[in-house]
């Protein structure tokens, strides 16, 4: 659970985690191998087809959740069932605290139920002298560790088998052995033992059917089943959004929830209740069944335009699976009770805003997990927009005020880039990066070599650069983003060699600024407005067929993100349509564009590895083409281990959390290195300026470059 | 030679149910799937008055449950009547105890669940238990071998191919339903795999010719 006052306490406890050698071991076999299966689990389905029939199925319950809820509610009373409405967490603990004291039921036993953590169920019942034991494997380890869970389905993960097994000794006053398969069956029995005992059970639930007033439980280790038979007395904990029309929707998520979840086709047990079942232990032979169904901010979130997407959530987990800043930290560092892209979002609007200032901080907005989700939740957008919510409300912290200052003036803007020639000159290398670092604000930074500002920036060359005179193929627009412009223009002047001699007219508009992205990642969203529309104006009049970006963020910052920040002006809406359908990547561009293919270049190249820009391959779905490109332009083509794993950039995020940002980037060189290449190649310039940062420093001879510098160094002369 | 769509369907199950763990066999009468049960419990040594997790070091409370158990157990509730009384005569003979209720007398554990499945989806490999009484609920539960015998015209294809079934039985209340994919599992240390860590150790489906 996840509790640091301020964003530097949160720091520390995230120090702590990067020492954990075990969790950070756990967590890689763990991303590597439920990749695996979950690929194996999804063979033989279009994914995204199923995604998007659970995305319509949970979208179609919004309009209709009150009146489902009342449906449910008939039907499941009709079938001998209480059913309970609670608007809080505090209500449903004290319902179900109330349901045991009438019932008389002192010993209680419990399933699984993330709703449940949500609560705090536990204490409050505790604190109430009575008994609860929870029965799934994972939640009774850290129950009895008094912990919070570390992952939404694999609650202990954090856990080695040698401290479940200083815990058994401890429970069981007898000396345990670090053996997994006896530990599973000491818990086998001791657990069975709390079985026949217990008064009251409780679950949460997967599914709520409003057709027929069941709930479904979704589980492998069958300690539902007994949680729901033995006891007289059986209450489910469940969220409001868990509801569902029909069996058929029920359907459509269980088809994705396990196979998104653990790469499992199926979980061992499903489980479907309906009425009060057969229980023989109770005085009429029925059992006494309550549902609590729990609001908690879900209204609010169901009424929310951008937020009601949430109630799409299966809770899988995957997106924890897959998160990059969850492997290295664990999930106690990596959400309040919901851990994960969700856990970031959920905890907003379950557990207020104070306990999400500091986590929400800390995504590196990589669009893994929007990639993954089961429910197509815009993850990393809704994540952002809790960071903009809390901050318009709290405050602006100085450096993101200042930030937004600087970059809402272009000129203002660019001239502090220019002055920072000036400024690093007694500090620069003469060999493109800086000697020391001068500012105290990057004390933390000194796992990367950071790059000094060029002489010239692209703007002030593009005019000197030869256009082709004849044989013009498309007009395009080079739109530089800030990094290229004035750090790494040559990338620029690579890529307008290549695009001339393939008869490209190219024009660079003055006007256009900074894309936005890096004032979306602070949470600063009127300025990131304000730049969005400057640069749809730079290129209003310039006529062109494509505006090409050699940047992947910037690509999908301007392509994906310019429609949702302008999208609600009605005297914008059509231009930035027609703006964003010109919007190609570099590497899309000359593939599929200009057709370069090995016809273009000459002579063999290097042994070449390609690093995936989170936002090339994610944000944009490209993956083929700088790949292809570089087999094409003869170079020794070598795909590199987890190639489409972020490497630790994101922009604002490796200032902020730099020891996160450089743990992802020794991980990726770890892999780039292993493939034995010479040349590393990106489409991005904030990942080359990551790379070849941490090469530079670790001493290594590789070079990065970006894919249009290495093409454009094995192309045919002329054209 | 080309499988027919029902084969098909078959193999298919097969495939999915082996995939997890499921041990898998065809036969062609119930006679042989009380065969193979008094097999499993007897020379198989399925069946044993000290069950498993029982020789490990527990808790009082824990070691106490274990020793209520002194019978080598089979329990197969809902049953048709000739067939319970053909499986409780060969049990009878073998020296095994064979009981149709009563699953609450027996929580410290039973050594074989004997069931006939009213489904299986091919998809999933998974077996679909309609089981509104507790006792066959139990017996799938606290039995440390689960054996199902699943009639071959019974498979259907996937999920939504079992929803007309399933939204009868939802629709019959009070209800209670089990889809039941291979044996109790658990991966909640270290993600290693384990089986049986409250329901059966092993899932035997015994495949019935139509």
């Amino acid at each position: 659970m996840q509790d640091a006052k301020n964003l530097k306490e949160y720091r520390q406890t995230i120090q702590e985690s990067l020492g954990n050698d075990f969790l950070r071991r756990a967590l890689d076999t763990f991303a590597v191998t439920y990749r695996a299966s979950r690929a194996r689990a999804f063979a033989e389905f279009d994914v995204q087809q199923l995604v998007d029939e659970v995305a319509a199925a949970k979208d179609a319950v919004l309009p209709r959740l009150l009146e489902l809820y009342s449906e449910f509610k008939k039907n499941a009373e009709d079938a001998g069932v209480k059913v309970h409405f609670a608007k809080d967490a505090a209500e449903a603990n004290r319902l179900v605290a109330e349901i045991a004291e009438r019932s008389g039921s002192k010993k209680i036993i419990k399933s699984k139920s993330m709703t449940a953590e949500e609560t705090l169920l536990n204490h409050a019942l505790e604190d109430r002298g009575l008994e609860v034991v929870e029965t799934d494997l994972g939640e009774w380890i850290i129950q009895l560790r008094h912990e919070g869970p570390s992952h939404m389905v694999m609650p202990a993960i954090h856990l080695s088998r040698y401290q479940v097994k200083d815990l058994f000794s401890e429970v069981t006053g007898a000396r345990q052995e670090p053996d997994i398969e006896k530990l599973v069956k000491v818990a086998r029995r001791e657990l069975r033992s709390k079985f026949v005992e217990a008064d009251m059970g409780i679950t949460g639930a997967n599914f709520a059917i409003a057709d027929t007033g069941t709930i479904g439980l979704v589980t492998n280790e069958g300690n539902a089943r007994l949680v729901t038979t033995l006891p007289r007395v059986h209450v489910a904990l469940l969220g409001i959004d868990k509801l569902v029309p029909t069996v058929d929707d029920a359907m459509k998520i269980l088809r994705v929830l396990p196979r998104n979840a653990t790469g499992q086709n199926l979980t061992s047990y499903v489980t479907w209740i309906t009425g009060a079942n057969e229980c023989r232990s109770a005085a009429d032979k029925k059992k006494e069944i309550h549902f609590i169904v729990l609001d908690n901010g879900r209204l609010e979130m169901a009424k929310d335009p951008l937020f009601s997407q949430v109630f799409r959530c299966v809770r899988c987990g995957a997106c924890a699976n897959v998160c990059p800043v969850y492997r290295l930290v664990g999930g106690h560092k990596m959400g309040h009770i919901y851990i994960g892209a969700i856990g970031l979002i959920l905890t907003y609007f379950f557990h207020g805003p104070e306990k999400a200032r500091n986590i929400v901080q800390n995504c590196i907005n990589c669009e893994a997990c929007k990639d993954i989700c089961a429910g197509g939740i815009d993850l990393p957008r809704l994540i952002k927009q809790v960071h903009v919510r809390i901050q318009d409300k709290e405050g602006h912290p100085l450096p993101s005020l200042l930030l937004a200052r600087v970059m809402k003036s272009r000129k203002l803007f660019h001239t502090l880039l220019r002055t920072a020639k000036w400024a690093q000159r007694p500090v620069a290398g003469g060999d493109g990066f800086m000697r020391h670092l001068p500012m105290m604000f990057f004390k933390e930074h000194d796992f990367k070599a950071l790059p000094t500002v060029a002489d010239k920036p692209f703007r002030d060359r593009f005019a000197e650069l030869a256009q082709p005179r004849e044989n013009i193929r498309f007009r395009v627009g080079l739109f530089s983003g800030c990094v290229q412009d004035f750090v790494y223009p040559e990338q620029m002047e690579a890529a307008f060699t290549l695009f001339a001699d393939h008869g490209c007219a190219m024009s660079f508009p003055m006007e256009q600024s900074c894309c936005g992205l890096p004032l979306q990642m602070m949470g600063e969203m009127a300025t990131s407005r304000s730049v969005a529309e400057q640069n749809l104006r730079a290129f209003e009049r310039e006529g062109v067929d494509y505006i090409v970006t050699l940047c992947a963020s910037c690509a999908s910052h301007l392509k994906h993100n310019y429609p949702v920040l302008l999208g609600d002006d009605p005297l914008l809406q059509d231009k930035v349509r027609q703006f964003t359908a010109k919007v190609i990547d570099f590497s899309s561009f000359a593939r599929d564009v200009l057709g370069l293919d090995a016809t273009a270049f000459t002579g063999q190249g290097q042994a070449a590895t390609f690093h995936s820009p989170c936002h090339l391959c994610r944000g944009l779905g490209v993956h083929e083409a700088p790949r292809r490109l570089l087999e094409a332009a003869g170079y020794d083509f070598r795909e590199a281990d987890e190639s489409e794993v972020c490497c630790g950039f994101g922009g604002t995020f490796s200032a902020k959390f730099p020891e996160l940002s450089a743990e992802l980037l020794r991980k990726k060189l770890d892999n780039v290195e292993k493939t034995g290449a010479e040349l590393l190649l990106t489409d991005c310039p904030g990942c080359v300026m990551q790379l070849r940062g941490g090469l530079k420093k670790r001493g290594s001879t590789i070079v990065v470059q970006h894919t249009a510098e290495a093409l454009a160094a094995r192309k045919k002369k002329g054209g | 030679m080309n499988d027919t769509p029902r084969q098909q369907l078959v193999s298919r199950f097969v495939d999915k149910a082996k995939a997890v763990s499921a041990f898998v066999t065809e036969i062609s009468s119930l006679d042989e799937a009380i065969a193979y049960t008094l097999d499993l419990c007897g020379s198989r040594g399925a069946c044993r008055i000290k069950i498993s997790g029982c020789e490990e070091a527990l808790s009082p409370p824990a070691g106490e449950l274990c020793l209520t158990k002194q019978a080598k157990i089979v329990a197969a509730p809902d049953l048709d009547p000739e067939l319970f009384q053909r499986l409780a005569e060969a049990c009878s003979e073998a020296g095994f105890a064979c009981l149709r209720d009563g699953m609450r007398q027996h929580l410290g554990g039973i050594d074989i669940g004997f069931t006939i499945a009213d489904l299986g989806i091919a998809e999933t490999g998974t077996l679909v238990l309609n089981c509104p009484g507790e006792d066959l609920r139990l017996a799938t539960m606290i039995s440390e071998y689960h054996v199902a015998v699943l009639p071959k015209g019974s498979i259907v294809a996937d999920g939504f191919a079992a929803e007309s079934q399933l939204r009868k039985y939802l629709h019959r209340t009070p209800d209670y339903t089990a889809f039941i994919t291979g044996a109790s599992r658990t991966a909640d240390i270290e993600r290693v795999l384990a089986m049986g860590v409250h329901g059966p150790l092993e899932l035997h489906i015994l495949l019935l010719e139509d």
